[in-house]
């Protein structure tokens, strides 16, 4: 029998998850109907009961938890990163940056490529003297989550003042419309900075900054760096009581320090056993993910260990009896 | 006669057909009300004069996207409209006549081109030869204005204007050209009887005598303006502050839904941005009205009372 399962969500992970419908639905009798209208889209839709699953690139508030009239679970899917890309032709190697270097750019403190903070980073460049423009998302989105999350992790200047958010107020530059208007504005001005989904800029060529972590090693986005920020702050919140858990400023020497989950987003009450049970087989047929869909298409999989962890939580919260 | 079962099937239809155009507009309106409602309460954050838009703290101030809005759909106007009636005039009325076809095809063609396509084009072309080349001559030939002064970046105020005059001139300009072939021939005739030149006898015989449809055009031109929404987007630099110069980054009310529609959860935001359509919506019907009027008033103060504006 021919089972169709709905789902509405996060516009990041949708390349790999058509791919991975696309090859799940020839090798079983589950289609699944996925619409890519964004992270918040897809919270509303699940808080809605319209639709049997949703997607996030950014984890639920504890505000629309609590609105929702059953439990939601939070399955990590796939690793993403924001990556720090610049047009400055004077440079040939890839540029380093610290955390409150940042954000003291996008707070606007640091205006000129000179700066003795960005010099002092840099000692084997010469950095010219030169106006530094800032560019960001403008609209909403889960890169700008996971970019602000990190700043307010790292500086308290950020934190007290733009915050973390999908809509940030960024104090200085200028907002372009989704990663190719933040890219495309940033190959055409000499001197501008701007940040983007890593898969994006890889994909596009484009240069990132290596990035100071925690353990004080540039590192950057490949994706044996990001997945490691995820195994260790899974490692190290290992007694969290589920996955909605951030990995900015992640622990240990190889891990890059602006990485996120993103998650599908399942509430078992609402929808039932029967497609729970579903929805279950197929997390567990895609983080197996035996074609290598993730790591073709530029994603970040989660490691195996790591997906181990995923799904042992994910049998415990659908197969615990529903409350009385 | 008595009325056949056609005659009443065709009277049904037409008579749905005429309420289903002003049901559609009031459900439309209704729904978008509803959904904005939550943003009147005095706790919202919502404000029509608010500077702030800042979702993280609940702030959502309307100012600086609705002075967008205006601001550069009246730009736009500025250059658009003296440009499109212009070319209908040479299209219509001056052009040698094998020429005339093939240049309202141009003319009508620029309407058919998708508004992503103007600003991808906008955004790899208007933006850096204003960044490289424009700003920088315009702000030397003067120096002391204070609308091209400032930052030159190149996503702009500017930027907008230019893409969204060049998009709605063939709007202008179609209207126009059609209003202008619909003079009838006796009027061009009598003023060339009396002797007037052909300049003479375009301004003084043909477009007094279009001038309500000329209007009606130009202002069909400021509605697409106003509601433009890919193309500003992607070169306007999208900053929520009052601009006080064409050069700034700014904010469209369009845009603002364009962006944040998609990733808004919270009830507050998405009533604000309701709220945002609201008066988009607001500000076009006003528009519309306006234009309404000044074509009620020209029609009715048409006879004879040209010769008087000269």
């Amino acid at each position: 029998m021919r089972v169709d399962l709905t789902g509405a969500g996060a516009t990041f992970p949708y390349p790999l998850y058509a791919r991975w419908f696309n090859e799940y639905a020839q090798e079983t009798n589950v289609r699944v109907n996925y619409q890519s209208i964004g992270s918040g889209g897809g919270i509303r839709q699940v808080l809605a009961n319209t639709v049997d699953f949703g997607a996030t690139d950014v984890p639920m508030s504890d505000a629309d938890l609590e609105r929702s009239r059953t439990p939601i679970i939070h399955v990590p899917m796939v690793l993403g990163a924001v990556g720090i890309t610049y047009n400055l032709p004077e440079i040939t190697r890839p540029l380093r940056l610290s955390g409150e270097v940042i954000a003291a750019v996008f707070l606007g403190t640091i205006t000129r490529w000179n700066d003795p903070r960005l010099v002092a980073l840099n000692p084997d460049a010469t950095l010219p003297d030169r106006e530094l423009l800032v560019v960001h998302r403008a609209d909403g989105s889960g890169t700008s989550y996971i970019f602000s999350d990190y700043l307010t992790a790292v500086s308290a200047a950020w934190s007290a003042g733009p915050g973390r958010g999908r809509e940030v107020l960024f104090p200085v530059g200028i907002g372009g419309k989704g990663n190719e208007g933040v890219a495309g504005q940033v190959k055409q001005m000499p001197g501008s900075l701007g940040y983007l989904e890593v898969v994006y800029a890889r994909q596009n060529r484009l240069p990132v900054a290596h990035i100071q972590n925690r353990a004080g090693r540039f590192v950057s986005p490949m994706p044996y760096e990001v997945a490691s920020a995820a195994t260790s702050v899974v490692d190290a919140q290992s007694s969290a009581k589920d996955l909605r858990i951030s990995l900015v400023n992640a622990p240990g020497p190889q891990s890059y320090p602006i990485a996120s989950f993103t998650w599908l987003l399942i509430a078992p009450d609402a929808i039932g056993p029967r497609k729970t049970a579903q929805l279950v087989a197929f997390v567990r047929w895609a983080l197996a993910d035996q074609n290598n869909a993730a790591s073709t298409l530029g994603y970040v999989a989660l490691p195996g260990s790591l997906a181990d962890i995923v799904l042992d939580r994910l049998e415990q919260a659908t197969t615990t009896p529903p409350r009385p | 006669m008595p009325e056949t079962p056609a005659d009443r099937a065709y009277r049904g239809y037409t008579t749905l057909s005429a309420i289903a155009i002003p049901a559609l507009v009031c459900v439309l309106a209704v729904l978008i009300a509803r959904a904005a409602l939550p943003a009147l309460a005095a706790d919202s954050g919502v404000s029509v004069i608010g500077r702030t838009w800042d979702v993280g703290r609940g702030q959502f101030g309307l100012l600086p996207a609705l002075v967008g809005t205006l601001t550069t759909s009246f730009f736009a106007l500025c250059i658009a409209a003296p440009l499109g009636l212009g070319a209908a005039v040479v299209a219509a009325e001056l052009a040698p006549r094998p020429l005339r076809a093939p240049l309202a095809f141009l003319l009508d063609l620029l309407a058919a081109i998708p508004s992503v396509v103007y600003g991808l084009w906008a955004l790899a072309v208007v933006v850096p030869l204003l960044r490289t080349r424009v700003m920088p001559a315009l702000a030397d030939a003067f120096p002391n204005a204070a609308l091209v002064a400032g930052p030159q970046y190149g996503p702009s105020m500017l930027a907008a204007v230019l893409v969204l005059a060049i998009m709605i001139l063939p709007y202008i300009s179609a209207v126009a050209r059609e209003v202008l072939l619909a003079v009838p021939r006796t009027q061009r005739d009598a003023a060339l009887a009396l002797g007037a030149t052909r300049w003479e006898m375009i301004r003084d015989a043909v477009l007094p005598y279009a001038r309500t449809g000329l209007i009606g055009g130009v202002m069909l031109g400021l509605g697409r303006a106003l509601g433009e929404t890919m193309a500003v987007t992607m070169v306007i630099g999208n900053r929520h502050t009052l601009p006080t110069s064409l050069f700034e980054p700014g904010y469209t009310l369009s845009s603002l839904l364009a962006n944040e529609f998609g990733e808004a959860s919270a009830e507050g935001h998405v009533s604000a941005l309701m709220a945002a359509a609201c008066l988009l919506l607001g500000v076009t019907l006003l528009v519309n009205g306006l234009a309404q009027w000044l074509v009620w008033r020209t029609q009715h103060g048409r006879i004879g009372d040209h010769r008087g504006a000269d």
